[in-house]
């Protein structure tokens, strides 16, 4: 070991303590311990690593300059959504979130030294079912692309058919992580939707139907639709013994209405606009929930935590409802796997909608679908665009098509960021058909002074 | 030892308990731009109001701040009680840095060129896990171990898919590995065969042997075992893989064991995924948001999941245009601000004291596995084999439990009533009767380390002299002792506060 001070980290670094510990343990060097490893597997060259920065002080400095190198969505006034959203992140949230307690916890273990983590997450399963209208909730896993693949595997194994059906309209992300989760024999078929409203080509539908396992659909819509007949097209899906697998965005259920409300069998989403910053998508994090179907919570791969009584009446704790059948005990049986997932995103989700409350989720969807309704007719004064490609209500995304101003949208991103403003995402990639359109979008945090920026610099760019 | 302990007990209830009609916990910012959006249409517009409690802040900040004080994290306990998945001290400064506006506010759909720093610092953070590892290429994406690993069994399909070599469904593993291994393959489509661990406690050569054959795509395998036992044979297990024509996979969800000592290219490994949560000083977070880094050899590059961050000159870039990828495993980057704590850790630590990490903690390890195999009643588990432990060591409590009818769960949760975390007992399937698991990391000071023994001498003192104290343990803790055996099976799992019922 070093002769250099002690690591402050390493409390035995010290000399006396590593003395003492070495000769209690009837060693003279460290290395005696690893004699079970042959020779011939250790590493003999140092490390090629980067330099110590040792002190804390050296450390920040050096991490600071790199972070200070970006462009944040503080620095810049940015219309970026579409699966990961700026909102605003109550104080409250930052403060259960980082609590160290919860942070530096394990809690696969007995309860007792867990209790108050378990409580956190049972009422995170209870919040996220009253929201999202389905009885039963996970905790959550890792993202939301990943709970989407997870809910439709579900209804593979529930159905016996080998064919899930994706709405066009998903997320190009989520569709090609849905598609990369597949095993092989199950396949993947893409609907369409009309080139017109952007809503699902009900008539492509029927023809998948037969044989499908599920659809998947989001609402909103990756492209900002909302489809009016979902009730329709659950029904549809349903008389075919399929399942719907819902995609939603949690913050859209105080105005929009719940799965469970239309008849979708699974739920599921991203908790990253309950409480968290964007962080680069970093905090994603996957919500599932379904209904009380029996063969559907037995084909639960994630955990859910229940209430167990104890010794004393009237008193609960918690613990894991399903170990068994996860992939813990599974293992080479597995139909899918569980571990290390998101809990304590669970847990900053459910402190975010106790918080807001009913009032507040009501509040915010109103508030959101005004600001986009002011942006598009905004963006529609202006010439060479087409302020909104699809026509129907939304909640905060919308397309806006540069076609006509000849130009294209990274132009145009490239000009707005010069005026300090990070334009909609390029959707040509994902959406060919769509040519030069973006997808915009603004939440609570954009204020009219914002968009009437944008509207500004648009003018000038376009003009 | 703290005889004087006893957990937060708040008796604190449930949220929906909390609050009264109108009260709020956050306001919204109001809106004067003149339009009105688009009506939703009737099936569209939520009807009932979500039954969410309405609470007023001070209250939802205390109740969840209750709650946290009844849960024993690293900050608070010696947590060396979780095995395989304990946490190590989660510096604070790494939380400083990872909550700077300038990273909690990048949006992924940001040019690449608004988010040069954050690039970097991610780009950096591979290269240094593939000189850890001894491989090439890594991919960032895994929101824990086991999606870190998944990943790497698409590679391994991948590959062989390359090859043409479309008969090779099956992926070896071992009984006694994380069940992540088997898991993640067999969710995959991957036939699974685990095999036994020899009397020795780990994958015999013979018994890989006649596992592989033209069928064989790879093998799945931890080193050290969750027993704390290292197969020495790894390398040669790898061989014999190889010349079946399959790849092999190094499940380092902890490295602690291993890190800067032995790498897992160097045993003849092909993969090698890494627990940034556990090895590298980012929080675990109870149960994630975790994460995992998977590392491949050069020649598996071209099959890790997108996006994969490159370096051109002194730019870098999100890679999505790999035609030979698996696809996408994650929406984004994976665990961005865990990403950067992890490595943070990996410069404070530095090359030169990498290797301490390790010696630290299997030195810690075998202090605390000498004083307590020298308890009556408390056996190492797998006494076929007599080598040293590494970084864990799995116990028995088999003579305990046959003297004084107290198992490994009792003892688990009467420790709680002295401060410790529950113990871990061993993943499934349990190979050792009684088994508990511990591995004091490198965050110990010896101090702590006898204070952790001397638990272990009171509870098995009081097993004689009380069994019943233990039995019926906690006593100390939050909430009374867990009565599943009164769970009605015929109801529905009480998984929320409406099925649970008033």
């Amino acid at each position: 070991m070093s002769g250099r001070p002690a690591h402050p980290y390493i409390p035995g670094s010290a000399p006396v303590a590593k003395a003492a510990l070495l000769a209690e343990v009837g060693v003279a060097e460290a290395d005696e311990l690893f004699a079970v490893i042959p020779e011939r597997l250790r590493l003999r060259e140092p490390l090629d690593l980067p330099p110590a920065l040792e002190s804390e002080a050296e450390l920040r400095r050096a991490f600071h300059e790199q972070l200070a190198r970006n462009t944040s969505c503080e620095d810049a006034l940015s219309f970026l959504g579409g699966g990961c959203w700026r909102h605003h992140v109550p104080a409250v949230c930052d403060e259960i979130g980082s609590r160290g307690e919860f942070t530096t916890a394990f809690f696969g273990l007995g309860p007792a030294s867990t209790h108050g983590a378990y409580q956190a997450l049972f009422e995170y399963q209870s919040l996220i079912s009253a929201l999202t209208g389905l009885e039963l909730a996970t905790v959550p896993t890792y993202d939301w692309g990943w709970a989407a693949a997870i809910g439709l595997l579900m209804a593979v194994r529930v159905t016996g058919r080998q064919r899930v059906l994706v709405a066009r309209g998903t997320g190009p992300h989520r569709r090609r992580q849905i598609a990369t989760r597949l095993p092989p024999g199950v396949e993947l078929v893409e609907l369409p939707h009309a080139p017109d409203t952007g809503l699902l080509d009900t008539t492509a539908l029927v023809a998948a139907l037969d044989g499908a396992a599920a659809l998947y659909l989001e609402l909103p819509g990756y492209l900002g639709v909302t489809e009016p007949e979902i009730a329709s097209i659950a029904a549809l899906v349903h008389e075919r013994g399929a399942l719907l697998v819902a995609g939603v965005d949690p913050l859209s259920l105080g105005v929009i209405a719940p799965p469970g409300s239309y008849g979708a069998d699974i739920a599921c989403g991203d908790l990253q606009p309950l409480g968290h910053h964007p962080s680069l998508g970093g905090t994603s994090a996957g919500f599932l929930a379904t209904t009380l179907d029996e063969r559907l919570v037995a084909e639960l791969p994630a955990i859910f935590i229940v209430a167990v009584p104890t010794e004393r009446p009237g008193e609960h704790d918690f613990f894991w409802g399903n170990f068994e059948a996860t992939s813990y005990e599974t293992r080479g049986h597995a139909t899918d796997f569980t571990g290390c997932s998101s809990a304590l995103a669970g847990i900053v989700a459910a402190t975010y909608l106790a918080l807001a409350g009913p009032d507040g989720l009501r509040e915010l969807g109103e508030g959101v679908r005004r600001r986009r309704a002011y942006a598009i007719e905004r963006l529609a004064e202006l010439p060479g665009l087409v302020a909104s490609r699809f026509p129907g209500p939304g909640f905060k995304e919308w397309v806006v098509d540069f076609g006509p101003s000849g130009t294209t949208v990274a132009a145009v991103n490239e000009a707005l960021l010069a005026r300090g403003i990070l334009g909609g995402a390029p959707l040509a990639a994902a959406y060919p058909e769509l040519g030069e359109s973006a997808l915009y979008c603004v939440t609570e945090l954009h204020t009219r002074g914002d968009i009437d920026r944008l509207a500004g610099a648009l003018a000038e760019i376009l003009g | 030892m703290n005889d004087r302990y006893h957990a937060a007990a708040w008796g604190e209830p449930l949220l929906k308990e909390l609050g009264s009609p109108g009260e709020r916990g956050l306001l919204m910012p109001g809106f004067d731009g003149e339009a009105e959006p688009e009506p939703l249409p009737p099936g569209l517009r939520r009807g009932e109001p979500p039954a969410l409690p309405e609470i007023a802040q001070p209250q939802v900040l205390r109740h969840f701040t209750r709650l946290s004080q009844m849960t024993l994290g690293h900050n608070v306990a010696v947590d060396m009680t979780a095995a395989t998945t304990t946490p190590k001290y989660p510096p604070a400064v790494n939380e400083l840095i990872a909550r700077s506006p300038k990273l909690t506010e990048l949006h992924p759909d940001q040019p690449d060129g608004t988010i040069q720093g954050a690039l970097r610092l991610l780009w950096e953070l591979g290269e240094c896990l593939n000189e850890l590892s001894g491989m090439n290429a890594c991919s960032l994406q895994g929101f824990g171990g086991a999606h870190a690993i998944f990943g790497g069994v698409l590679v391994i399909r991948a590959f062989h898919a390359s090859r043409g070599e479309l008969q090779r469904d099956e992926i070896i593993s071992e009984f006694a590995s994380h069940p992540t291994n088997p898991a993640t393959a067999a969710a995959a489509g991957f036939k699974v065969i685990e095999v036994a661990p020899g009397p020795r406690g780990y994958a015999e050569l013979d018994a890989v042997k006649a596992a592989v054959s033209e069928r064989t795509a790879g093998l799945l395998l931890n080193n050290p075992e969750d027993t704390g036992i290292f197969n020495p044979e790894i390398d040669r297990l790898a061989e014999v893989v190889h010349d079946a024509g399959g790849l092999c996979g190094f499940d380092q969800a902890n490295a602690n064991a291993t890190l800067g000592i032995c790498r897992a290219r160097d045993c003849g490994f092909d993969l090698a995924h890494f627990n940034l949560h556990k090895t590298f000083g980012a929080p675990i977070s109870l149960y994630g948001p975790a994460v995992g880094a998977l590392c491949v050899t050069g020649e598996l590059a071209r099959f890790l999941p997108v996006p994969v961050i490159v370096r051109d000159g002194d730019t870098y870039r999100r890679d999505v245009d790999r035609p030979d990828s698996v696809g996408r495993v994650a929406g984004y980057l994976g665990n961005v601000p865990s990403l950067v704590k992890a490595y943070a850790w990996i410069r404070a630590i530095g090359p030169e004291r990498m290797a301490d990490v390790a010696r630290h903690a299997v030195l810690n390890n075998n202090y605390v596995h000498r004083r307590l195999a020298a308890i009556p009643g408390i056996t190492t588990a797998m006494p076929g084999n007599q080598d040293r432990r590494l970084d864990v060591t799995r116990f028995s409590l088999e003579r305990l439990k046959e003297e004084t009818g107290v198992g490994a769960e009792d003892v688990r949760d009467r420790i709680t009533d002295y401060g410790l975390p529950a113990h871990w007992l061993s993943h499934h399937p349990v190979t050792s009767p009684e088994p508990f698991t511990l591995e004091p990391t490198e965050s110990f000071s010896r101090r702590e380390l006898d204070g952790v023994v001397s638990v272990y001498e009171r509870v098995v003192e009081e097993a004689r002299t009380d069994p019943k104290l233990v039995r019926t343990a906690p006593h100390r803790g939050p909430v009374a002792r867990m009565r599943p055996d009164l769970v009605d099976p015929a109801r529905p799992p009480a998984a929320t506060w409406r099925l649970l019922g008033p």
